[in-house]
């Protein structure tokens, strides 16, 4: 198995944590994994993007991702951004952060409204839903290698106290509702 | 955990004793986390922030001098600027080591990787190595201390990690017991040093020497980087003792011994090529590689035993000098003892993946087919 996910968010919504989570959980989950980020003029809400591999075999390169298996979107908006889905695998996945649900052809498409379950948790940072705990869940659900048990330590790792707590009740939640 | 935090982690298992800070972008993460672990008390050293990459090695170098293990990172324009002190360091043989985020020197400003900056400190009396991964990363944090203090050696020890594709990817670190690095690293004894400045009777170190003394202190140190190679290979036999994980010495060499074309690497897309290599092979060509681990003693013989079997060899640089060509081609140029095309490829952070080490392999074999590969190429460059 090698798997390559990209995230796709705005600056301000812990896109490379996201990364650096799911790979951290493959890890735990008996897999090799590997967070890549991609640095450039990192402002506030301005696009970034951040990939992931997860893989039964050491993980060896150490370029960005082109082709990847899954994309993640972070915000609604940038579902209609053709730079997201560029190199998508045909008949690859894509995990949206969106109310509805939105048609992407040639790829399999889950939805989970993150930004809903950030903001009834109290993820918000100036001003801004925090969703990246909760596109993890979803993600965690999408791919099926990764058990809610692992999320769970791998929130918890990151976020002490109530933080933590408010992290995993949004982690879990998106696990329950992504749907495709 | 990301490649700055595996070097942090290694600094802190070693038990420096020093720890000389200047932040400098990709290499901060390195001495905010040492400053974490000295804030909780995990770590003992003292943490000196500086006002410049200048004073953190005269930092280094006193601390040294007064038998203190100590350690600095840097990255680009604040290596350049720390240049005059680097040489203190090695001239002097300090054994300080430091940890090098390899980025684009400016100008254009550029945040992103290049191998030029580490590269123009190859003189200054330094073992300079490289990592491919954060894993490396961690165990060189470590076994730079056992290097620069061996008492065959005594001379600083840097070491680079790829800016972000090291520094910042986040990958798989298995880290040592703390009595097991004990064991391998004993402390700094002042009698271990060429220089040693006792704060309780105090003494002077650098005053001028004549021309009748100074090509023997010279090569008093040439000397030392005589016993550099052997005093490398045995800290990577007894870490693989304590970390029952293999290490690599002076060179890796991946798949070299049946292939017809190698190709010679250092740093974080050494794995990228590994893959090309396989791919390769899947498509009928046998392709294998040499990654450079240590620069600095250049691992010569080492390299042209690997290729001996090749047709042809690409050196990839990911580094310039302009009106001499890549570095490390120029350096192995008459060494190879094969036909060796010269490929710079990688610079300012232009990403290279295993499509790029596929494109390099073929086309060096077909420069090498021709007869002709004395056309220096550089890699994807735009029209």
């Amino acid at each position: 198995m090698f798997l390559e996910i990209r995230l796709h968010g705005r600056g301000g919504q812990g896109v490379v944590t996201a990364s650096e989570m799911l790979a951290e959980a493959a890890i735990l989950e008996g897999y090799h994994g590997q967070s890549i980020p991609y640095f450039g003029a990192e402002r506030r809400g301005a696009p970034v993007v951040a990939s992931a591999r997860i893989s039964d075999k050491p993980i060896r390169r150490h370029g960005q991702v082109y082709t990847p298996d899954t994309i993640c979107v972070f915000d609604t908006m940038f579902v209609l951004r053709k730079d997201v889905r560029e190199g998508l695998k045909e008949g690859g996945t894509a995990i949206v952060n969106h109310k509805k649900f939105p048609k992407i052809d040639k790829f399999r498409v889950y939805v989970v409204d993150a930004t809903k379950i950030a903001v009834e948790n109290g993820l918000m940072v100036a001003g801004w839903a925090v969703v990246n705990t909760a596109m993890v869940g979803a993600t965690a659900k999408v791919l099926g290698i990764i058990s809610k048990e692992v999320l769970e330590s791998v929130v918890r790792r990151r976020w002490r106290g109530e933080l933590g707590d408010r992290n995993l009740r949004a982690t879990l939640r998106a696990f329950e509702e992504v749907r495709g | 955990m990301t490649g700055n935090h595996a070097v942090a982690y290694g600094v802190r298992d070693a038990s420096a004793e020093v720890v000389a800070a200047y932040p400098i972008t990709p290499q901060t993460q390195i001495v905010e986390k040492l400053a974490e672990f000295v804030e909780k008390g995990e770590m003992r050293g003292r943490y000196i922030r500086v006002e410049s990459e200048h004073s953190a090695m005269a930092a280094c170098i006193a601390a040294e001098a007064c038998g203190a293990r100590s350690f600095t990172a840097t990255s680009s324009h604040g290596l350049l600027y720390m240049s005059e002190m680097i040489f203190w360091a090695g001239l002097g043989s300090f054994p300080v080591t430091m940890a090098v985020v390899t980025r684009t020197l400016a100008p254009p400003w550029s945040i992103w990787n290049e191998h030029t900056d580490i590269l123009s400190q190859r003189d200054a009396g330094w073992v300079i190595m490289m990592c491919e991964s954060a894993q490396e990363a961690y165990d060189t944090a470590i076994q730079a201390f056992r290097i620069a203090e061996d008492e065959r050696l005594v001379q600083p020890v840097m070491y680079g990690l790829d800016a972000f594709s090291v520094s910042h990817t986040a990958e798989e670190v298995d880290l040592l017991e703390k009595k097991d690095v004990e064991g391998y690293l004993p402390p700094l004894e002042p009698s271990r040093l060429r220089v040693y400045m006792d704060p309780e009777n105090p003494g002077t170190f650098g005053n001028l020497v004549g021309p009748d003394r100074m090509m023997e202190i010279r090569h008093s140190i040439k000397e030392a980087f005589d016993r550099a190679r052997v005093v490398i290979k045995d800290a990577v036999r007894d870490y693989e003792k304590i970390s029952g994980r293999r290490q690599v010495g002076l060179i890796e060499e991946y798949r070299c011994s049946d292939a017809e074309v190698v190709m010679i690497t250092t740093g974080a897309s050494s794995g990228d090529a590994k893959d090309a290599a396989d791919y390769l092979r899947d498509e009928g060509v046998r392709a294998g590689l040499v990654r450079l681990r240590v620069i600095r003693p250049l691992p010569r013989e080492e390299i042209s035993d690997a290729v001996k079997g090749a047709k042809v060899v690409a050196v990839v640089d990911r580094d310039y000098s302009f009106g001499y060509g890549g570095i490390l081609a120029g350096e192995l140029e008459g060494y190879i003892g094969k036909k060796m095309c010269r490929f710079v490829a990688g610079l300012g952070g232009r990403d290279l993946t295993p499509e790029d080490f596929k494109g390099i392999a073929m086309k060096a074999l077909e420069m090498g087919e021709k007869g002709d590969v004395s056309k220096e190429i550089w890699w994807g460059l735009k029209g």
